[in-house]
């Protein structure tokens, strides 16, 4: 790869001492969009104490990893970065610009791409290059998955969640170059991150559990939820939630699985009293098993499962959870704050 | 005393909004009047503007591009207690990704005059980009704070928030004049109350269209997006559904039996 310049890039964000799982999975799903369009792939890496993390990034396909290591950018600042990025951007004109669906990359990201004057696609489930090296930027939709591509402005910039593509393989023998970045002293800030604080989740990880228990708008109320809820509790599964689950005020963001939530792959799936809107289904196709709870014998998840009751979940709960305690032995019980 | 801006956005009535699905013959959207309400973040972000003005004394302008019968959200915003509606609304608007509806919003807001603090909600429950905000704060060249949960301090022009983080939160100080993005846990909006509706029947709602703003046909809408959905097809699962028959007993018994069988009690 001599002579050619990164012109896919992605930006690799630091959590704690490493850097989020999503930036490898990036780095992985970038070199293969730069070996479709034959080139390089750089990587953008701001923190502090990441020599090693750099020497990584390059096992698992980066060319370039242009490094930026000082006290400064500890922790995020979202003007500090958004200028060095941009101005990295304007020496590379890359052609491809990813980051990672997180928080702060959901931040960034707009901010960048409002800098640049280009087109942004959120929470994409699927990249490819098409043969006039475009972009193709897939999310599910209405039902569907859309196509958004960003015929002429650069860099094209999308974001990804965690766990929607896989980690790339480390070659320990690829070869590749770390170039430092020159990082401002006393930069103005006007939005200044004093900290971020680590708060100690009680639930069971979604991301990690084995069994996920997920609710929606067909608990019809709270007490309804309360039951989905019982039924997480029992089986010590994760609880998981949809958008409108989110938005009736029944449960936390932070439980919602789908495109612009959390994207797990459990061995078993239940879903009680969701439609099975596209937004949610993409979050769990890595679900080995998947068993649905609808009153509408119509709803779409019932092409969607292996298995499906055809039950008010708010009958077919408080009759299933009794049959459960019997066999469960409390200990196995988990709790769950509704 | 403080001008606030809150952009609002009407979209298909969540509940409903599942009724607009991609037909596989013509692989495009059904034309349904599905009825606007205002995006259930967006209540949030007012909620928030309409405390500070109880607080401290305030102007709130709720801002709004969209079709005219976007126009009842903003009523419904005066009628909670906002002082000044805009409705940006054009044929030449439509088809705006999330860079050329912020470019149209900004343009609205510099026009209304200068704002100490515009609210948003973090997302739209149609398009879920969460970029409107932070792009606003680019074109305005003011900071932003995306997905504030709390706000610590609000007395002055330096304030603390408090946003979401991966399994906890940030602190951050915010000058003012700036964008901040809100989530549902910021607080609770209040509910419309019959003499707000009777008050509001008095307030201004201003309608601008794109020569009103004097914005260039190609910089807006379609014209003006560098996004654009190139493609949409519905899709199709491949799993091999056995729906559960008999009794609700029979039904729960079967269901027990494949949760024991697949190892998981």
């Amino acid at each position: 790869m001599e002579g050619k310049r990164a012109s896919v890039f992605v930006i690799a964000e630091q959590s704690g001492e490493g850097i989020q799982s999503v930036s490898w999975q990036l780095v992985g799903k970038g070199r293969q969009l730069a070996d479709s369009l034959d080139t390089n792939v750089g990587v953008i890496l701001l923190g502090h104490h990441l020599q090693e993390i750099a020497r990584k990034l390059i096992e698992a396909g980066a060319d370039e990893v242009l490094l930026g290591d000082s006290t400064n950018l500890v922790p995020y600042q979202a003007e500090l970065y958004t200028h060095l990025i941009v101005g990295l951007m304007a020496e590379y004109q890359p052609t491809i610009l990813l980051l990672g669906s997180t928080f702060i990359g959901r931040e960034l990201a707009p901010l960048i791409a409002a800098r640049l004057k280009t087109g942004l696609t959120a929470h994409c489930i699927e990249l490819s290059v098409n043969p006039d090296g475009i972009l193709e930027q897939c999310i599910p939709a209405y039902g569907g998955m859309i196509t958004i591509v960003c015929p002429e402005r650069r860099p094209q910039m999308a974001t990804v969640a965690n766990g929607v593509f896989s980690n790339p393989a480390f070659d320990p023998t690829r070869a590749g170059e770390i170039i430092p970045v020159q990082i401002p002293d006393n930069f103005p800030l006007r939005a200044r991150t004093l900290e971020i604080v680590k708060e100690a989740s009680e639930a069971i990880s979604l991301e990690s559990a084995s069994v996920i228990v997920a609710g929606g708008a067909g608990a019809g109320d709270f007490e309804g939820w309360g039951q989905i809820a019982e039924l997480a509790c029992v089986l010590k599964a994760g609880f998981g939630s949809t958008r409108p689950a989110v938005d009736a005020g029944w449960t936390e963001l932070e439980t919602m699985i789908g495109q612009s939530g959390k994207m797990v792959s459990p061995k078993l799936y239940i879903g009680v009293g969701i439609s099975g809107e596209l937004q949610h289904m993409v979050g769990i196709v890595g679900a080995k098993i998947m068993m649905a709870i609808n009153n509408d014998a119509k709803a779409p998840i019932f092409k969607q499962v292996d298995y499906g009751v055809v039950e008010d979940c708010r009958v077919f709960m408080p009759a299933l959870v009794k049959a459960l305690a019997e066999r469960v032995p409390q200990a196995r019980r988990a709790t769950h704050a509704v | 005393m403080l001008n606030i801006v809150v952009c609002v956005k009407a979209v298909p009535k969540p509940s409903l909004a599942d009724k607009l699905k991609i037909d596989p013959v013509t692989k495009s959207l059904p034309r349904l009047d599905i009825p606007l309400v205002i995006n259930p973040i967006d209540s949030h972000a007012l909620e928030a503007a309409l405390q500070l003005k109880k607080k401290y004394g305030a102007h709130v302008t709720v801002l709004s591009m969209g079709p005219p019968p976007a126009g009842n959200i903003l009523r419904e915003c005066l009628a909670l207690g906002a002082d000044k509606g805009i409705l940006l609304t054009d044929r030449a608007f439509s088809g705006a990704d999330a860079f050329a509806t912020a470019f149209t919003l900004a343009k609205a807001i510099e026009k209304n005059g200068p704002a100490d603090v515009i609210f948003c909600g973090m997302a739209s429950s149609d398009g879920a980009t969460e970029w409107v905000g932070p792009e606003i704060a680019v074109l305005l060249n003011m900071p932003v704070v995306s997905m504030v949960r709390e706000i610590l301090e609000d007395h002055g022009d330096e304030w603390i928030v408090k946003a979401d983080v991966e399994h906890g939160y940030r602190i951050v100080k915010l000058k003012l004049p700036a964008v901040i993005t809100v989530t549902r846990n910021l607080n609770k909006p209040r509910p419309l109350s019959f003499s707000g509706i009777l008050k509001a029947r008095n307030k201004e709602i201003t309608v601008w269209d794109r020569q009103a703003m004097g914005l260039p046909p190609e910089g807006v809408g379609l014209k003006g997006s560098p996004t654009y959905v190139a493609a949409m097809y519905p899709l199709e699962s491949h799993r091999q559904v056995e729906i559960l028959e008999g009794s609700l007993q029979e039904k729960v018994d079967r269901f027990v039996q494949i949760l024991s069988d697949a190892g998981v009690i």
